[in-house]
């Protein structure tokens, strides 16, 4: 009697649980990141609007940072990676797909011109593939976390 | 482009030329704690890996060519991309009084320290961490874990930190602090693991 009842609670558990999943995969959907550092000009583009970035902004998925001559920014997305990038850069954030439970999923970036500081999170740590950041002419597979690049300037 | 290249050296030149104007380069860095690191350049033409501090790879046309870069390099191309980097999450972990949603007390006094890193970052959010030990399949041992993130949500809220900016996940016994068989139990590995950043 007290294994089903244990076996109640669990099952009512995995529902939640299950609940929780997919309300999480919809927060991360729309939020995966934040602004946390910028200087000078720097403008993010959603869905072909393009807005002033601001410190304590939230991020999602196909957002393009772009900063100016004087500008830099820097962002932490919620699996801990860390980039930065400084002046006349093109960032876009292709692809953040993360499954906390498992720190399974796909992060893709690319810079399209500028520099860019990159310190990888917890995706990159779980899996070797789980991370690429592109340039025009390159894929960077990440394998360990700090290191720099740069593109078309 | 003009401007840019009247700056570039004669070599930088050649190599936009060749390459039609697709440059860049990677720089590895050294890891903060001395981990092993790499990084794999691929292009059209070849690979390369990178595994040094400081090796690097500048992309051309033929593939990427292999270079040795430095502090002083680094510092002068990405000062500013290096300077605008967010701090980095600070870690914090608590643990539970066995069979129970109650910090031993050591954790409670760790409490204090994540609130104080909370206060000093400008826009703080807060990644919490559930892990269980070895008992139990995953179907047990991933909601039990929620739960204790859950029950740490909770009480960051209690102390006004914002609901919107802390995620609460449970990662099971999927990550073990002391590695044990399946099936051992272990308090070291019962604990909440959190990140100011």
């Amino acid at each position: 009697m007290r294994d089903l009842a244990e076996t109640g609670r669990c099952l009512g558990r995995l529902a939640l649980l299950a609940l929780l999943a997919a309300s999480g995969s919809v927060a991360n959907a729309a939020d995966i990141g934040q602004i946390k550092t910028a200087r000078g000009e720097v403008s993010l583009e959603r869905k072909g609007q393009s807005m002033p970035a601001r410190v304590g902004m939230r991020l999602e998925t196909a957002d393009v940072l772009k900063t100016g001559a004087d500008g830099s920014v820097g962002i932490t997305m919620a699996d801990n990676s860390l980039l930065s990038a400084g002046p006349n850069s093109i960032l876009s954030l292709d692809r953040f797909d993360y499954e906390p439970t498992t720190n399974q999923g796909r992060f893709d970036t690319q810079l399209q011109k500028g520099t860019l500081s990159v310190i990888s999170g917890r995706m990159a740590k779980q899996s070797p593939d789980a991370m690429t950041v592109r340039t025009p002419s390159a894929i960077l597979g990440v394998r360990g976390t700090e290191f720099v690049l740069s593109a078309n300037d | 482009m003009t401007s840019k290249l009247g700056r570039a050296s004669l070599a930088l030149a050649f190599a936009l030329v060749v390459a039609g104007c697709q440059t860049g380069t990677v720089v590895l860095l050294p890891e903060q704690d001395g981990k092993e690191t790499a990084v794999v350049v691929k292009q059209r033409d070849g690979d390369a890996t990178l595994r040094e501090p400081y090796a690097a790879a500048k992309f051309s046309n033929t593939g990427p060519q292999a270079y040795k870069s430095s502090p002083e390099e680094v510092q002068a191309q990405f000062g500013a991309a290096l300077a605008a980097r967010p701090e980095r999450p600070m870690e914090f972990t608590l643990y539970f009084v066995e069979g129970k949603d109650e910090l031993t007390d050591e954790s409670k006094k760790i409490v204090n320290d994540v609130y104080s890193e909370i206060a000093k970052r400008p826009v703080p959010d807060v990644l919490v961490i559930g892990h269980t030990d070895a008992v139990g399949s995953h179907q047990i041992n991933d909601p039990l874990s929620l739960q204790r993130a859950e029950f740490v949500r909770a009480g960051l809220i209690q102390n006004k930190v914002a609901p919107e900016n802390i995620v609460a996940i449970g990662r099971g016994k999927r990550e073990l602090v002391v590695p044990t068989d399946d099936g051992v139990a272990h308090p070291r590995n019962r604990r909440v693991v959190i990140f100011v950043r």
